[in-house]
């Protein structure tokens, strides 16, 4: 433990390197077995199989799809901005994946002595004798997944092809509104936390066995929240910017290969962080029983959380159809956000007298 | 009216639905169960180890499609026979009036299925592969 490298200990970078490492592969693992999920699950849903030849009960197909998609041919349309179309796809993925840093997925673990927060952006302050993570964690989460609308918008119009044009210009429009309605239910939960910091948001839901949690306290807020991150992140039923049947396929019309590979990932890993972040803001977080006892038993709360909410995304997919745009426009801006302020003013209320 | 109702009764729909058995038949492992009136390649149906068919000519004139081709010969009894007795499965529209038109009853349909193949001659099913086995 001699070492020190800028005035924090070995273990600091090594824990920092492990954490991201495990959060990495969680999301990309998530990622591809998402698809097959999901494949499978509205499969059933539909009184049919899904995918059952590839493995048993089709297991490989996400490795299969990813080496199908690889081995495609690249094109990039002539009439194409080379250098947006290009950079495009990664403005949409690295958005969705660095959004998981600020997310607590566990508790406080020791190794070797050493106690690491389970979170990538945090470290254990051992004279202070607490966690330290990113004290405007939400703030950062909101920033990015507003930069990934940049991602979408840019390759809709460097693709130059009027569909895709169309999905951008959806998306854009989508997003904006929808993260207004977002943005202000969260409100919601800062004015009972009176924290930004997702960790303490998470300690503060830790008592009386789930009943703290932010849903009980918040209904209102956390099923807007859900439901304008799935507008958010293009989610059926808000999928406009991407309508097959009305856009060909929107602002990825004219990508393939591994650029469209990347849209698709980025979707999925939206979905995960917005499932993950719905968890940590409303449904208490890593927390559970015997978490104290048992730290580990942590992440495997945070991600069964995570699991249940992403299929009830599924779920809806499975259920609903798609918004037609000026219904989706019309919930989002006449129904959604009065709501939502409504629902602040309430809680400011209530806040103030109680 | 409410919207949210519908909405959770389309959600309790799809839940139910997933816990029911899939109706999928996972083709070519599992086959599926043909009606016993199912109508599929036909077959010339066989009495003392040769065709029952006699040429009457029935058949080819009922056809609506035309994909019938007969042509009557004489064999060593002095029995009237067909010596080609051909049908154009790219033509057969599997209604089933040539088995219903043959008097003596030597036409009858299987419950075979899979007629694809790789070129079109091989659509043109000769008397041997109709003689049922």
């Amino acid at each position: 433990m001699g070492i020190e490298i800028l005035g924090l200990p070995m273990m600091y970078y090594i824990a920092m390197v492990a954490k991201v490492l495990l959060a990495f592969v969680f999301v990309l693992l998530t990622v591809a077995y998402a698809t097959y999920a999901e494949r499978k699950i509205i499969g059933h849903m539909q009184v049919r199989l899904g995918p059952m030849r590839t493995g048993w009960h089709g297991l490989l197909q996400p490795i299969a799809d990813g080496l199908k998609l690889f081995f495609k041919e690249e094109i990039i349309p002539s009439q194409a901005s080379t250098f947006a179309f290009l950079v495009a796809p990664l403005i949409a993925l690295i958005p969705a994946f660095i959004t998981f840093a600020v997310i607590p997925f566990g508790g406080v673990i020791e190794v070797a002595g050493y106690k690491i927060p389970l979170q990538i952006a945090a470290y254990y302050d051992t004279t202070a004798g607490q966690v330290f993570d990113v004290n405007v964690g939400v703030l950062y989460i909101l920033a990015m997944s507003s930069l990934g609308v940049y991602g979408i918008v840019l390759a809709g119009w460097a693709s130059n092809s009027k569909y895709s044009l169309m999905g951008g210009l959806r998306a854009s429009a989508q997003m904006i509104s929808y993260e207004l309605a977002a943005g202000l239910s969260i409100i919601a939960v800062f004015m009972l936390s009176g924290t930004l910091s997702l960790t303490k948001i998470v300690e503060l839901q830790s008592g009386m066995g789930g009943f703290e949690w932010y849903l009980f306290k918040q209904p209102l807020a956390a099923f807007m929240f859900f439901i304008c991150s799935l507008a958010e992140i293009n989610r059926t039923p808000f999928d406009l910017p991407e309508a097959e049947t009305e856009l060909v396929s929107g602002f990825c019309t004219e990508y393939s290969s591994m650029k469209y590979a990347m849209f698709f990932m980025a979707e999925y890993a939206n979905m995960v962080t917005v499932c993950a972040l719905t968890v940590t803001l409303f449904l208490g977080g890593w927390n559970g029983p015997l978490t104290n006892a048992m730290p580990l038993l942590g992440p495997v709360y945070f991600v069964a959380k995570v699991y249940f909410l992403m299929f009830v995304c599924m779920w809806i997919r499975a259920t609903l159809p798609r918004y037609r745009y000026d219904q989706l426009m019309h919930l989002g801006w006449k129904v959604f956000i009065p709501v939502a302020l409504v629902n602040i003013v309430v809680t400011g209320i209530i806040g103030y007298f109680l | 009216m409410n919207p949210i109702t519908p909405i959770i009764n389309g959600m309790k729909i799809t839940l139910k639905h997933m816990f029911m058995k899939p109706v999928t038949l996972q083709y070519p492992t599992e086959r599926p169960q043909v009606a016993e009136r199912f109508r599929g390649l036909h077959g010339l149906k066989v009495s003392h180890s040769k065709a029952k068919c006699v040429a009457c000519y029935l058949c080819p004139t009922v056809c609506p499609a035309k994909c019938i081709t007969v042509e009557a010969a004489e064999d060593s009894n002095h029995d009237k026979y067909a010596s080609v007795y051909e049908i154009d499965m790219l033509r057969c529209i599997f209604c089933g009036y040539c088995v219903e038109a043959c008097p003596v009853d030597a036409l009858k349909m299987t419950g075979e299925f899979e007629l694809a193949n790789y070129k079109r001659e091989d659509f043109i099913y000769s008397k041997e592969r109709l003689l049922e086995k």
